[in-house]
Formats: structure tokens, sequence, C-alpha cells
């Protein structure tokens, strides 16, 4: 390898813990990196190089003075920009936020600066985090390094893009339906979404805040361990933060997963799952079972319902939140005669058409007449989906299954009907709905070259039998940080 | 089911400014959407208890310690229209 930017956030930590590398070096190779790789990949909405710099230059003088602040400090770090950063553009991919630029930072986004982090800048996404591809970005899609014609996935696809194209170490997304894991799947990354409430969800601009979660997005296991470790904890600022205890996650790396109890999802191991996926995923899975895991199929029948139920719940939420985008305290203002007027017609302006798709959804679901069929009754689902779970972990630690049905797909192969594109993420949403965390973990390439995902599931603060799980798979296919064409090509 | 959404009213409720062509496409859509989410209401649900969470959690207090809010100039900083320390806005009352 060439360039300092290719090597793992471990191996960047160690180089600059002992003095072979520079904060400032490592940040240059990363700038540089971006501008061979910017113009095809898109993965940037801003990239901050003077407050980069800046960073780097106190990232260096800290250690100069013997002040390392642990694994982080001097990292280049992406942060998807529906996180909101003290006076740096935060648009969350939407026109309706251009040229916004906050008065205070993200928590986790504070915890990465107070662990001496770089951030290079702000990774593209679909407008409000709402699609799995970036095409619905109100400033253009990114592109996958591993084939440019094809979409990063969604909605952190920015962030893998930019993780895959060495343009950072590793990345913030947001996961509300599979936006960490997906992208990372597409991307031939680890991408990893907590526990709901073990990473403080303030200064996140809310989509859907029952299902709303920060995670890493990283090039191996221990790397998104080392992350999480920076970004999680309990937050007073955010009600439904975490108030017990974080354990020591990387003590569950190395450990294999003799005797450990792993559980295949039937009805997310099967039909509607590509063939070459599926034949990764079960290979995957025979690897597991020759290293001493206990395989079963399990089914949890109320799966089919996940994705409709889904559906009805985020819009809804969503439909709340973004009632705040009025044109009245930040973002786009389009002049009308009355509030209302001024407010609809900014809406109208500044909503790209998957955002507004989805407030009229929610709205309509939440509407008088109708709430108790929809809202209503998807929340009931929801219970079914957790009781299904729940049922499940009373048998086996993990469960398991491909984390996106298919590869990377082709630009504009699935925005021309709104369902087809929700369809993606059957594997990866039930684990919002749950609550419990999930990893996707790459372990081979179809016959297109393409990664594949593998999705690991654990309940509510599982986080430590899923990493060593997830180490395991990591470990058995061998996938050993292999990197995208565009990469091989560029350095 | 057969979904019949009142697309104007709910865009009107939505405070969102779409013209005939733009109700008539996504009416057409959310109807599709819709007759899928619908699978929702196949579930004997009877007794079921909705989740509106996904972690059982019960009044999250914290201290009551005062902080520094934001200053005024500070939080109109990113407004489109401020004027004497204050949002400013269109009418919200129509004239007699």
């Amino acid at each position: 390898m060439s360039s300092p930017v290719d090597l793992t956030l471990a191996g960047a930590a160690a180089a600059l813990r002992d003095g072979q590398l520079s904060a400032r070096e490592l940040l240059e190779a990363t700038l540089d990196r971006a501008v061979l790789t910017e113009a095809e990949l898109h993965a940037y909405l801003t990239i901050d190089h003077q407050g980069a710099r800046a960073a780097a230059a106190a990232a260096d003088e800290a250690i100069a003075r013997g002040d390392h602040t642990g694994p982080l400090h001097g990292i280049p770090v992406a942060v998807k920009d529906n996180m909101v950063t003290a006076g740096l553009e935060t648009t969350a991919g939407s026109q309706i936020l251009a040229g916004y630029v906050p008065p205070y930072d993200a928590t986790a986004v504070a915890a990465l600066r107070s662990a001496g982090a770089v951030i290079v800048g702000k990774s593209n996404l679909d407008e409000f985090a709402m699609g799995s591809s970036t095409e619905n970005s109100g400033y253009g899609p990114s592109a996958n390094p591993w084939d440019t014609g094809r979409v990063p996935g969604g909605s952190s696809g920015g962030s893998a893009a930019a993780v895959a194209a060495g343009s950072a170490q590793v990345a913030l997304g947001s996961d509300t339906g599979g936006s960490i894991r997906q992208p990372a799947s597409l991307c031939g990354l680890v991408g990893m979404k907590p526990t709901y409430g073990l990473v403080s969800r303030y200064g996140l601009i809310a989509f859907a805040s029952s299902l709303d979660q920060i995670g890493p997005i990283a090039r191996t296991v221990e790397d998104a361990v080392t992350t999480l470790e920076v970004i999680a904890g309990h937050d007073p600022l955010d009600a439904t933060s975490y108030r017990g205890a974080y354990p020591d996650y990387r003590s569950s790396l190395g450990r294999g997963v003799d005797g450990v109890r792993i559980g295949v999802v039937s009805e997310l191991a099967g039909e509607g799952i590509h063939p070459d996926v599926l034949s990764a995923f079960r290979s995957a899975v025979d690897a597991l079972a020759d290293t001493g895991a206990i395989i079963s199929e399990v089914s949890l029948p109320s799966m089919e319902y996940a994705l409709s139920a889904y559906y009805l719940i985020a819009p809804a939420e969503c439909s709340a939140n973004l009632a705040r985008f009025d044109g009245v305290r930040y973002g786009l203002r389009v002049d009308g005669a009355t509030v209302e007027e001024m407010t609809a017609r900014t809406r109208a302006e500044g909503f790209g058409p998957e955002v507004a798709r989805r407030v009229l959804l929610g709205t309509y679901a939440l509407s008088a007449g109708y709430y108790e069929a929809f809202y209503g009754q998807a929340q009931k689902v929801r219970t079914l989906v957790i009781q299904d779970f729940t049922r499940a972990y009373a048998h086996v630690d993990v469960l398991v299954s491909p984390t996106s049905p298919m590869t990377a797909f082709e630009f504009g192969s699935r925005t021309a009907d709104p369902l087809s594109m929700y369809l993606v993420d059957v594997c990866t949403i039930p684990s919002n709905l749950a609550g419990g965390p999930g990893i996707s973990v790459p372990i081979d390439l179809d016959t297109s070259n393409l990664p594949i995902g593998f999705q690991v599931m654990a309940p509510p603060l599982g986080e430590e039998t899923l990493f060593r799980v997830a180490a395991e798979v990591e470990r058995v296919t061998a996938w050993n940080d292999r990197r995208p064409p565009l990469v091989e090509a560029r350095s | 089911m057969a979904i019949d959404i009142d697309i104007a009213y709910v865009a009107r409720l939505a405070r969102i400014e779409l013209s005939d062509e733009e109700l008539e496409h996504y009416g057409a859509q959310l109807e599709g959407i819709l007759e899928h989410a619908a699978l929702v209401q196949q579930l004997p649900t009877q007794g079921v208890e909705p989740t509106s969470h996904p972690l059982p959690m019960v009044n999250s207090f914290r201290p009551d310690e005062v902080t520094p809010p934001l200053d005024r100039e500070t939080a109109l900083s990113q407004a489109p229209q401020a004027d004497g320390g204050h949002f400013r806005v269109p009418p919200t009352l129509e004239e007699e």
C-alpha cells in the first residue's frame, strides 16, 4: 500500500502513537485521496480543509506533549451530514437547509473531537436519511468505489464511499432502517447499528426518533469497536439515552464462537435474496459451524409484516419531526402572503420528492379516521416483531441473515417505483423496530466483483456477543480488508 | 383493501403546496405504497399492546441545573428574516 490512508484505523493509530506518522501527514494523504476520487464518488458534501488542518495540527502538538488521547487521536473521520457540526455547514442532504451553519456540535461529534479525531468533512446522504442509494440527496448522488456506475447504498452512502475509497479512515452514519449496514454491505465495509439509546441522538437531525441510531462505518470489526467506544455513553441531553453500564467491547474480539448459538432467520435467507448473496451467506454460516458455533434455522413469522409496519411508523414520525422546517428559524424561506402560504411554499420548494412523499404518507397515516387502521396497527405489529425476536433469543445468542438482498445496483434502476427501493431494506428494518444491535461484515464478492455483506443481530445491549460473532465472521471468511478497484487504480 | 386518499386535504395538513399534476402523481404513489402497508391489517392483533418505543424506559430525569442557553444573536443567526431580536414572519391573522 502506497498511502497511509489505506491502513486500517488500528494500523494508523499505532503508527501515530509510535511517531512513524503524523496526524498532518495522514490528513494530507486523506485530502490527496479525496482529490483523486471525489470527482467520481462525490462522497462529501463539504470538506473542511481549514478545520481539519487545525485539528490535525492540534493532534500532533498534543502527541508531542505526550498527551495521547486514545485510538482515534489524529484519525481522519467523515461525519454524515445529518449530524450538526458547530460552524460547519450541515444540510442533511436537503435543499431546505442549504447554507445552514449550526451553532453547536452533536454529542457524537463532540465525542469525536474530545478523542482527538480529525473531522475531514460532511458526507453525502439521501435527503434527511430517507433512501437506500443516495439518489435522493438534494445535492446529487454518491457513487460506489467498487463500480462507479452503481450506488454506494444509503442513506449513509457518502460515509461508506469515503471509508472504502480512503478519503476517511472511519465514518459516522445513522441507521433508521438499515442506513449504516446496507451501504457498508454494498461498499465492502463493516457497518454497525448499536442498541437504540447507546449513542446519543442529540444533534442528529431527526428522521424517525424511535428508530434512529448513530453508529460507525469502518474497514474492520475492531475499527468499528474502537469508534463505538468513543461515541457510546449516557447523555443527559437525550432523554432516550441509555443509563446503565457500557462494557468494554474490545474484550469480545478474538474469542471465537465455540458453543455460541447462531440462528439463521429463515424468512430472510431464502426467497427474494440474490443467489450469489445467498450462497456466500451459506458458506459463511458453514465456516462458523466448522469453528464450533451451534447453528439452527429460526422462523420469525412477523418478518413479512415488518417492512409494512416500518413504512407506516417511519413516515409518521418523519412527518412530525419535519414539521420544524417551516421557513421561520433556519433554512429556506419562500415568500407568501400568510404564514401558512409561506410555509407550504417553502416546504414544496425545499423538500425533494421522496421526503415530500414520506411526509404525505405519514400525515395520512396519522390523520383522523386512518390513525387506528394504519399507524396504530403498525405499532401493534411492532410489538409482534419484538415478541418474535424475544422468543428466538430464548434459544439462540444471535440471529444472522444477509445484510442486503442484493449487491450494489445501477443508478436509476430502482427510482421509478418507490416500493422497489423500500424492499432493499427488508433484512435490516427488523432490528430498528426491535431496538437491538445489528452489524454488517463483508464476506465475499459476487460474480460482478461487488461486495456481499453478512448481518449479525443481537438482543438489546447484546453488543459483546454481536462483536464476538462478527469478528469471527471476518476471520473465517478471510475478507482481509480487500479494497475497491477505484483505490487500486488511483493509488 | 382499496385505498382512497383525499390527497389535497393531506397536502394541506402537511403544509406542502402542490400543483394538480403533483397531487395526482403523489396520490397514485401513496395508494400503491399503502396497499402494501395495509398488510399490517392482516395480522390478528387483538389484545396486543402498541409499541411506541423499542426499549422499556419511563421518566428519564436529569438534575435541574441551570445552564446557559444559546444567546439571542446566535439563535437568530440562521433565520431567513429577523427583526428587533425576533423571528419575522408574514401576517398570521387575516385583516378584517
